[in-house]
């Protein structure tokens, strides 16, 4: 028993640090590799760059001066519920183990500090800012700790898989070294896949002045070209003017804080709309990027908000349904008990959750909400970079999200419905690893499920 | 000590200049901090276009009632004695009749004023509101982790007026004269460091407040 627990103990890490933080080591070469690299001089020299150009932004320096340190922000991050309450998981605790200690310390700290802040906000921590609302002073911790990724990020300490994609971001505008000729086969191959069961169905590609462009991450036509499909099902039915974009509007270099790519992304896909003169943009089911296009891209390109307006996918289906434009059959209606995800970016971030609810109160018969739910639902923990910081943190990932499974536990529901490609994977993980006899599965494969199919699209 | 602390003079130098030095540099730097953080977020550019009076408002009226938001519905006990303790520790020193008549003898002006034991109630609040967040400093292992010396430091600031005040009025533990006078310098010692401490959450509040519930307003979500 003693030599098991010897053995436990040495596999944690103790944080040289502060003695409270322990964990289990993980191996990515992405930060164990690059700190060997790191020398306290150029620490010193990026933090304080990031530190001194900050110090003159109000929305950096005000929660500095205002937090009372009362930790009412731990209850709201579900790695703190999740891991007993474990105070090294609070948000403020966060902060105070990176930023507040960089600080004190003016930048003069050790790459193995560095290696430990890197952990705290890339592999513990999803930026889902709902910490942020619920601070008393409604301070940013997100924003912080979003501050203290982009120091990590200016020194190379990133998860190397997630570097991987923004490296991949920065050189092609693809997260996943996608090139235009395997995108455009792939649409293509679509086509003639929904041409099986629609009559004419077309899936055009930068079509000029088209009502809508749809845009995609770039993993759809990389690894899940049925994605394409599915949406080019639903524009064919309901007789849309739409063309599909080639600009991948995947945002990975937004988790890693790489602004600068993060901005070309952005403006990629903006100019590509105004280029084929679209009026709206609408993307696919994915929370990420939507907050980069919407909001986190736009002031840094000197905009209050983007030149197009723009629509998640489900906000688009719920304007169609409103509209009359596709019609739900009410035999084809699920039966089972039903429950929603609410992703953090069309959610807290967005204020769709109505919308979302009135979609699956339509499609479903027995929908449960889960608790707490809309704007204090919580993060899937995929989302924020932990799914992109890929399989070496797996299961501190799904560790991290066991308030996460036991929400949707509580609901008792056969089927999740994550309208967010980060939701799926992550929700799909957690039933997975904390068996929960749930099934996971996009809006539009349940509206495509439920909804009334014309005869005149009917083949053969 | 006890001559020195009776003395004339030192009465009448905490009781004259000392309050008008503790008056000047709270207002003084109230107004010097905010107006900088204001000019701070003009230079931003990413803060005022943002901003929305309405739901600036919205926020700031669910955070300031009692259980209007939801952080405060799941710690019933903590906003109980958060709010109990602001208010007392607002309220009582402006309105408190001993405070009313040095007012009334120095300019001739008074206003309303709580019965003697409702002031001693409250003061009692603030008091034991301090104990509370002591123990929970140092026994809650979340806040524990997050506390330095500066957190216990602003803690015994806002105290030590009260305590004094509070022991002054019942005239215990010390003679009545030098309880009066820690109690003026405490009360002045805390004015002063409004502005210059985090105490100045007092102002800021209403500032970070305003732009998280803009920012959650403008995307058609709520903070609270």
């Amino acid at each position: 028993m003693a030599v098991v627990e010897k053995v436990k103990e040495l596999e944690k890490v103790v944080s040289s640090e502060f003695k409270e933080y322990k964990r289990k080591p993980v191996a990515d070469p992405g930060l164990d590799e690059t700190v060997k690299k790191l020398t306290p001089e150029k620490i010193e020299k990026v933090i304080n760059a990031v530190l001194n150009m900050r110090k003159s932004a109000a929305t950096f320096a005000a929660p500095l001066e205002t937090c009372i340190h009362c930790a009412l922000c731990s209850g709201a991050c579900h790695w703190y519920l999740s891991h007993d309450k474990d105070p090294t998981y609070a948000p403020v605790a966060k902060v105070r183990m990176t930023l507040w200690e960089m600080i004190k310390r003016k930048g003069k700290v050790s790459p193995e500090f560095m290696k430990q802040c890197a952990r705290i906000v890339f592999c513990e921590c999803n930026l889902c800012r709902r910490c942020s609302m619920y601070c008393p002073f409604g301070i940013d911790i997100a924003f912080q700790l979003g501050m203290v990724r982009r120091i990590c990020f200016l020194l190379g300490l990133v998860p190397q898989i997630l570097m991987d994609y923004d490296n991949s971001l920065s050189a092609t505008l693809t997260q996943l070294w996608i090139n235009q000729a395997d995108w455009i086969d792939t649409l293509q191959w679509q086509e003639e896949e929904v041409r099986s069961e629609i009559k004419n169905a077309r899936i055009p590609v930068d079509k000029e002045g088209a009502e809508i462009m749809y845009v995609v991450l770039g993993t759809e036509p990389k690894l899940a070209p049925q994605f394409i499909a599915n949406m080019a099902k639903i524009m064919n039915y309901a007789g849309i003017d739409w063309t599909f974009s080639t600009a991948d509007y995947a945002n990975q270099s937004m988790f890693a804080r790489d602004a600068e790519t993060m901005q070309r992304i952005v403006r990629e896909v903006y100019e590509d709309a105004l280029r084929l003169k679209v009026k709206r943009i609408v993307t696919t089911e994915c929370g990420h990027a939507l907050h980069g296009l919407g909001y986190a891209a736009p002031p840094l390109l000197g905009w209050k908000e983007g030149p197009i307006e723009f629509l998640h996918a489900t906000e688009f289906y719920y304007e169609l349904l409103t509209t009359g434009k596709i019609k739900i059959d009410k035999n084809k209606r699920i039966k089972g008990p039903v429950t929603l995800q609410d992703p953090c970016n069309l959610v807290r971030h967005r204020g769709a959750g109505e919308k979302l609810r009135y979609l699956i109160r339509e499609m479903c018969e027995d929908f449960v909400d889960m608790y707490p739910n809309r704007e204090h639902n919580f993060c899937c923990n995929a989302g924020g970079g932990e799914i992109a910081i890929g399989p070496p943190w797996k299961r501190v990932r799904l560790e991290g999200a066991r308030a996460k499974a036991e929400q949707i536990k509580a609901t008792g529901a056969k089927i999740i419905c994550a309208p967010c490609h980060n939701c799926h994977v992550g929700i799909h993980d957690v039933v997975k690893f904390y068996n929960i006899d749930a099934e996971v599965k996009f809006m539009w494969d349940i509206l495509l499920e439920t909804m009334e199919i014309p005869e005149e699209f009917k083949v053969g | 000590m006890y001559d020195f602390f009776t003395n004339l003079s030192i009465y009448n130098f905490v009781r004259g200049p000392l309050v008008w030095v503790a008056f000047i540099v709270f207002i003084g730097g109230s107004i010097y901090k905010i107006r900088s953080l204001i000019l701070l977020a003009k230079k931003q550019k990413v803060v005022f276009p943002y901003l929305s009076l309405k739901y600036s408002l919205r926020s700031l009226l669910h955070w300031l009632i009692p259980f209007n938001s939801r952080n405060w519905r799941l710690r019933p006990v903590i906003a109980i004695v958060t709010f109990l303790f602001h208010i007392g520790l607002v309220f009582t020193p402006i309105f408190l009749l001993s405070h009313n008549i040095l007012w009334h003898e120095s300019w001739g002006i008074s206003w309303w004023t709580p019965s003697e034991g409702l002031a001693d109630i409250m003061t009692l609040i603030v008091i034991s509101a301090c104990i509370f967040f002591l123990l929970r400093r140092i026994f809650a292992s979340e806040v524990r982790f997050v506390t330095f010396a500066d957190d216990y430091l602003i803690l015994a600031i806002a105290f030590l007026p009260f305590i004094t005040g509070f022991l002054a009025y019942h005239q215990w533990l010390l003679p009545h004269k030098i309880m009066v006078i820690l109690h003026m310098i405490f009360g002045s010692l805390m004015l002063i460091a409004i502005p210059f401490t985090r105490l100045g959450h007092m102002f800021y509040f209403f500032l970070t407040r305003a732009y998280m519930g803009s920012d959650f307003g403008y995307r058609h979500s709520k903070d609270f």
